[in-house]
This record gives structure tokens, C-alpha cells and sequence, in this order.
């Protein structure tokens, strides 16, 4: 398979799969302004989708739409990260979530609004800015819970401890990333995501959290139990009705 | 033959379909017209990635050329990003009119420039939330005459 299209299905499956899990909070959330701010952010994900899985079409030319990429493809044949897939837990989950994958989708988008791709270009410029703003909102989340009662900072720290196994995933590095000139190599990112997370834990009064076992696989396809899940509420309508337009 | 300059005025007056006081062309949503052979290409960049105007914008817009008889489509780009720099003055105007504050500078995203009330016009306001009723508003209250009010946020 051509790289491009690969390297542009990773990124759009991220920001698909990601979208999908926000949504769900909406009407869920602990204030409805909470739900207006995730609704929000899950849009800018979903948008980042969008622009990733049409262009991720164009590059593999075989016709193949970014609703095509979205609702015809099954579990094994999703690039995403599984810390994307994890179901949502708690609102602590949540905002540890978007934490460390706002942090590291920033680091990344900062990077690849400057290669030499001008469709990738063009959309991490764009998105890098709404990105900054998901980032800001998870930093006063963790420090408003880790610092709050007793009873949040616990939370938080369930949270943070939780999917902390799931985060060096973002930073692995492969023979695509390093063949492809264009790509961001992930792992140049990992020293300063550590140093932008820990930064707001440490602030938060929540300790850093320590994993003995780090997870792997969503990058070749292989994902938790959840992903399968998570596409069968997704695609139910536009496999059950295909070509069905409203 | 309709000349470039009246198409783009044609189409420019098309209303974002959320903050209807606003047209596409104060917004800097609309970012230009040229040929491919005979075809006219209208090109409009969204505010936000996922902004969902973007679909009825680009609607509006075919109708408008079909209605001047100009055989168009409508390009989404993405690149040079939207920022809130875009925006003309006279739009600005419109939202405060409308009762939304217009953006203040941007670059410094997270500095906390002061919002002026749009109602009241008092600059002793709170952010209530950082996200608001569409991707590109925030909401804020005015302590001085305790009205809610949105904010278009600096991008």
C-alpha cells in the first residue's frame, strides 16, 4: 500500500475515532457547558477527520470517499491509536484523555504544518489552533479535579493512572514514519509531550502516574474489544441503508 | 459574460446561515473566483475544521452562481488557515450590533483581553466558557448588566 495513504488514514482514524468517543458525551456531561465545550471539540475532530479521509481517498485512487473510509471498513483495516477507542469512563477519564492526546496531536500538528505535503500542510495549520484550544480546556479540567476535594483529586488520579498505559503507542516510531519524507516521526515527540503533561500533573497535586506494561497495535490494525463496539454504532446506519442520502 | 468582480459581489452576499448579520464576505469566508477552461471556480475556506456552515455555505453559493447563469463550482481550501484577521471591519460592526462581541487581537490566545459587553458596552464581563454556541464563540457574562452575551473567539 502507498504511504501517504497510510500516514493520512493514521491521522484521519485518530481524529474519526477520537470525535466518536467526545460525541458520546454530549448531553452526558456534568454541566450543559460541558456539553456545549465537548460537542465543540468533538466537531474539530470530526472536521480534522474529514479533511484527512478525503484526502486519504484521493491519495490511494481507488474512488473511495472519506464516507467510504469511515463506514465501509472494518475493525482490523482502522489505523487509530487504541488510547482513542478506550471507552470514556468517567468525566476524569475524559479530560486525562484529552490531556494527553490534545498534547500530542498539537506537538504533532505544530510539526507537520510545515512539510513539504501541501494538503497535510493545510490541514495541521488549520487544526493546530483548535487543537491549542482542547488542550488549554483538559490542562484547567485536570488541575480544577486533581486540586479540588478529595474525592475528585481520586478520580483524576484514576484517570491519569488509567490510560497512562496507553500513551507511548503515540510516539512509536516505524519503517513507514522514517521512509516517508513528509511524515512526522512520533518519536521526536515524545520529551516534550512529557514535559507539557507533567507539568499540568504535577500542578494538579496528582502524582505521576508509572506503568509497567505499555500497550501497542492500533498502527497495524489490532485493537481492544471496544473499537468493534464503537464502529458497530457508527456505521449501523450506512451499512444498513447504504447509498441512503438525506 | 458576468465579469469576476460581480460574481464575487453576487456570491459575497451570501449569510453565513449561524450568524446570519454576517455575510461570506465579512467573515473572509470567501476567498476568491477563477477560470478552469470555461468553468468559474469559486474558492471558500471554514472558519473552523468542522464548522457544519461550510455545507449550506457552499449550497448558497451554487445557487447564486446558477442564478447569474455562470456555470461554477464551489473549492474548499484550507490553506492560508482562517484566522479571525479575515474578518472585516464592517463585519465586526454588524456582530456588535447583532449583540456579539467581536474578536480582539489574536496571536496571544489565551490572554485575557478584556471583552466588552455588546449590550451594555461595560468591559466588566466573565467568561462563562471557553466554548460557545457555534466552534467559533465563546460565552461570557456581563457583570454589569448580567446579560449572557457571545463572543466571537480570536482564532
Amino acid at each position: 500500500m502507498n504511504d501517504l495513504f497510510v500516514y493520512t488514514l493514521r491521522l484521519g482514524d485518530d481524529a474519526l475515532i477520537a470525535a466518536q468517543r467526545t460525541a458520546e458525551w454530549i448531553a452526558a456531561a456534568p454541566q450543559l457547558e460541558e456539553d456545549v465545550a465537548l460537542g465543540n471539540i468533538g466537531l474539530d475532530q470530526l472536521g480534522q477527520a474529514r479533511s484527512l479521509l478525503q484526502y486519504a481517498g484521493q491519495v490511494e485512487g481507488a474512488d473511495r470517499s472519506e464516507d467510504d473510509l469511515a463506514y465501509f471498513r472494518d475493525e482490523r483495516d482502522f489505523l487509530n491509536l487504541q488510547l482513542c477507542e478506550l471507552p470514556n469512563g468517567d468525566f476524569a477519564h475524559a479530560m486525562a484523555r484529552l490531556l494527553y492526546f490534545a498534547t500530542y496531536q498539537h506537538l504533532l500538528y505544530e510539526e507537520l504544518r510545515g512539510c513539504a505535503d501541501e494538503m497535510l500542510a493545510g490541514v495541521a495549520g488549520k487544526a493546530v489552533k483548535e487543537v491549542a484550544y482542547h488542550v488549554d480546556h483538559a490542562t484547567q479540567w485536570v488541575l480544577r479535579l486533581g486540586d479540588g476535594t478529595e474525592e475528585s483529586h481520586r478520580r483524576m488520579q484514576a484517570g491519569l493512572d488509567a490510560l497512562w498505559p496507553y500513551t507511548a503507542e503515540m510516539f512509536e516510531s516505524d519503517d513507514l514514519v522514517r521512509r516517508l519524507a513528509v511524515a512526522v516521526d512520533p518519536s521526536t515527540l515524545q520529551a516534550e509531550w512529557e514535559r507539557r503533561v507533567m507539568a499540568v500533573i504535577d500542578e494538579s497535586t496528582c502524582s505521576r502516574p508509572v506503568a509497567s506494561y505499555q500497550h501497542s497495535g492500533g498502527r497495524t490494525g489490532r485493537h481492544t474489544e471496544h473499537l468493534g463496539y464503537l464502529l458497530a454504532e457508527l456505521q449501523h446506519v450506512a451499512r444498513s441503508h447504504p447509498g441512503a442520502t438525506w | 459574460m458576468v465579469t469576476d468582480t460581480a460574481i464575487l459581489e453576487a456570491v459575497g452576499e451570501v449569510a453565513d446561515p449561524e450568524v446570519p448579520v454576517l455575510t461570506i464576505a465579512d467573515l473572509g469566508v470567501l476567498r476568491g473566483v477563477r477560470h478552469e477552461g470555461d468553468e468559474v471556480v469559486v474558492t471558500i475556506t471554514p472558519t473552523y475544521s468542522g464548522c457544519p456552515a461550510m455545507d449550506v455555505i457552499r449550497h448558497e453559493v451554487e445557487l447564486t452562481l446558477n442564478s447569474l447563469g455562470v456555470d461554477g463550482r464551489v473549492e474548499t481550501v484550507l490553506s492560508p488557515a482562517w484566522t479571525t484577521d479575515w474578518m472585516s471591519e464592517s463585519g465586526k460592526a454588524k456582530l456588535v450590533e447583532y449583540g456579539i462581541a467581536p474578536p480582539t487581537g489574536r496571536g496571544a490566545v489565551f490572554l485575557s483581553l478584556t471583552v466588552r459587553c455588546p449590550l451594555c458596552g461595560s468591559p466588566d464581563t466573565t467568561e462563562l466558557s471557553r466554548f460557545g454556541s457555534t466552534s467559533c464563540k465563546s460565552l461570557w457574562r456581563c457583570n454589569a448588566c448580567r446579560e449572557p452575551f457571545d463572543h466571537f473567539k480570536a482564532l
